[in-house]
């Protein structure tokens, strides 16, 4: 593998993400919300959710970590914001897909398929996947509740 | 004395040979483990081959063959730190481990709650944590001497500190997080002076530094084989030998007795009192082979290659725009931590990979360093004496990769 490989993580998209997130705001009138913790990295966040009914009407993120790990929350929020849970789930599975496998479908995925870059990279997954296991669990629960991973 | 040859030394390493990525592997994560010398493979490797078998018990040839190279170890151990005798060095699991055995055997039965155990603000989690579980145990407190932005101990409030009430003062002689050498000696002068026990942590202070545990009158010396080029799962305790003497075996079992019946058990003398179970053989025998080895070249020698690595490294970095090296005292080893602006210390350890250069990215075991300094974790490059200065060009080469990517 040469830095080509290193290109194919760090792409364009992820390093504007990281310096410009998304939706990097607290949400006060959340009825959702969950902290993500990567102990070993340091990675740490708080993902925000408001509901209406089925739809996620917002969704927002705060916290610190690397350039992966902030790129790929802020893409979350972007591709789940005005989804219905249904179609947030299954995103969230596809994201997941690609991570592991390369079977994922590029329709559902769009711009997110920029995450898969991690694949090559196994040290590196749960970096990618913190946020979306936080929102994962944000949606399961309408009370704080903390993820960590390893 | 003979010149120091770097490149007959590196022939010894034979896994310092390799490309990752197609570049150069350059090891610069010795502070959480070295490579291992051909000498010492090869020591195991004959253990395994020619003389395995379990010690002090066999009276056949292998047994005594184990035996044999397994109390030679002890030797040798005891010589590298000039030790007074072969009951003084027992021989744990590593560093952690032989805390652990001085926490709970040596000071918890005196201590009581309001009683202090004394620590200092950069130790490795190894030399905290034991600490903290005594403190639940016995209601004793831990206290900490803090420490400098320039990473070294604040040692202004340290006659406050050291109080009737200390139980021990626990410090590591070379900081993992920050290379700083600490001043065990004088702290221990000091601690004395008011009759508290002194362990000192050295795991990272072996691969570096030659240590005499008479002259720095420590109670207690720990390390690990594995951050000086032996094995895992095998490292050293010193004690004073009246201390050992007085202290109750930690685990009991096989090896640690003289005689067993139900109604009454006759503990082993020093130093297999604290030896219970079959221990670790080929990794002892693998730590005197490393200690033959380092000896063989002369610790000095490597101490001084190292220094001008370290020197050169930290000129190299402090001159680079975006670059802040965390940990600047005045004495220091190996370690070389820092962060690069803008860019997170774990996209940095992955680019760095990607470049040949194999560094630590994280809170390396030391997350009140880490929170000293406001900050979730430092890349760190961390030398050995097999290290060259083309990989600290390489070091920073991968700086400059980061930089450029990131810009």
């Amino acid at each position: 593998m040469s830095s080509a490989d290193l290109r194919d993580l760090y792409q364009q998209v992820i390093m504007d993400h990281n310096k410009k997130p998304r939706n990097f705001r607290e949400m006060l009138d959340a009825n959702h919300l969950a902290h993500g913790n990567n102990p070993l990295c340091g990675d740490a966040l708080v993902v925000f959710v408001k509901m209406d009914g089925d739809v996620i009407e917002d969704v927002s993120f705060q916290g610190s970590g690397c350039a992966i790990s902030m790129a790929s929350a802020s893409l979350m929020t972007e591709s789940i914001k005005g989804k219905t849970l249904a179609e947030a789930e299954a995103i969230y599975q596809q994201v997941h897909k690609q991570m592991t496998s390369e079977d994922a479908d590029p329709a559902l995925l769009g711009k997110l398929e920029v995450l898969g870059g991690v694949r090559e990279f196994p040290a590196r997954v749960k970096c990618a996947t913190l946020s979306w296991h936080t929102m994962h669990t944000a949606m399961e629960n309408d009370h704080d509740i903390s993820v960590t991973t390893e | 004395m003979a010149a120091f040859d770097i490149e007959a030394i590196r022939k010894d390493f034979p896994i310092l040979d390799q490309l990752i990525y197609d570049k150069p592997l350059a090891y610069l994560d010795n502070a959480a483990s070295s490579q291992k010398p051909v000498q010492v493979i090869e020591a195991i490797d004959h253990y395994y081959r020619k003389d395995n078998a379990n010690v002090h018990r066999g009276v056949h040839r292998l047994s005594q063959r184990a035996t044999d190279a397994y109390e030679a170890s002890r030797t040798k151990v005891r010589d590298f730190i000039n030790a007074k005798s072969d009951k003084e060095i027992v021989f744990v699991r590593g560093a952690t481990e032989a805390i652990n055995l001085v926490a709970q055997s040596f000071v918890r039965p005196q201590t009581k709650a309001g009683d202090e155990i004394l620590i200092s603000h950069m130790e490795h989690h190894a030399n905290i944590v034991p600490w903290q579980m005594l403190c639940e145990q016995t209601g004793a407190k831990l206290r900490v001497i803090p420490m400098t932005e320039q990473g070294e101990l604040d040692l202004t409030g340290i006659d406050d500190l050291l109080t009737e009430q200390t139980k021990i003062l626990a410090i590591g002689q070379v900081s993992n997080a920050l290379g700083t050498i600490n001043p065990v000696k004088m702290l221990t002068e000091k601690a004395h002076a008011k009759n508290i026990p002194v362990l000192i942590d050295g795991a990272q202070a072996v691969p570096h530094l030659s240590v005499d545990v008479q002259d720095l009158d420590c109670d207690f010396y720990v390390f690990s084989g594995h951050k000086m080029f032996a094995p895992t799962g095998i490292g050293a305790l010193y004690g004073k030998q009246a201390l050992l003497e007085e202290m109750p075996p930690w685990q009991g079992g096989g090896d640690m007795i003289l005689s067993v019946s139900f109604e009454h058990t006759q503990y082993n003398e020093l130093p297999y009192k604290f030896e219970a179970g079959t221990p670790h053989i080929a990794g002892a025998i693998g730590l005197g082979a490393a200690i033959d080895y380092m000896q063989s070249i002369g610790v000095e020698k490597l101490a001084k290659h190292e220094h001008d690595l370290l020197d050169y490294a930290t000129d190299k970095l402090s001159n680079m725009a975006g670059v802040r090296l965390i940990g600047t005292a005045q004495h220091k080893a190996s370690v070389l931590s820092f962060l690069i602006e803008g860019v997170h210390p774990h996209d940095v350890g992955t680019i760095f990979d990607q470049q040949g250069v194999a560094i630590r990215t994280g809170h390396h075991c030391a997350q009140p360093v880490m929170q000293f300094f406001g900050i979730p974790a430092t890349a760190r490059a961390s030398f050995a004496f097999y290290n060259t200065m083309d990989e600290v060009d390489a070091l920073a080469a991968a700086v400059v990769k980061v930089q450029e990517l990131f810009a």
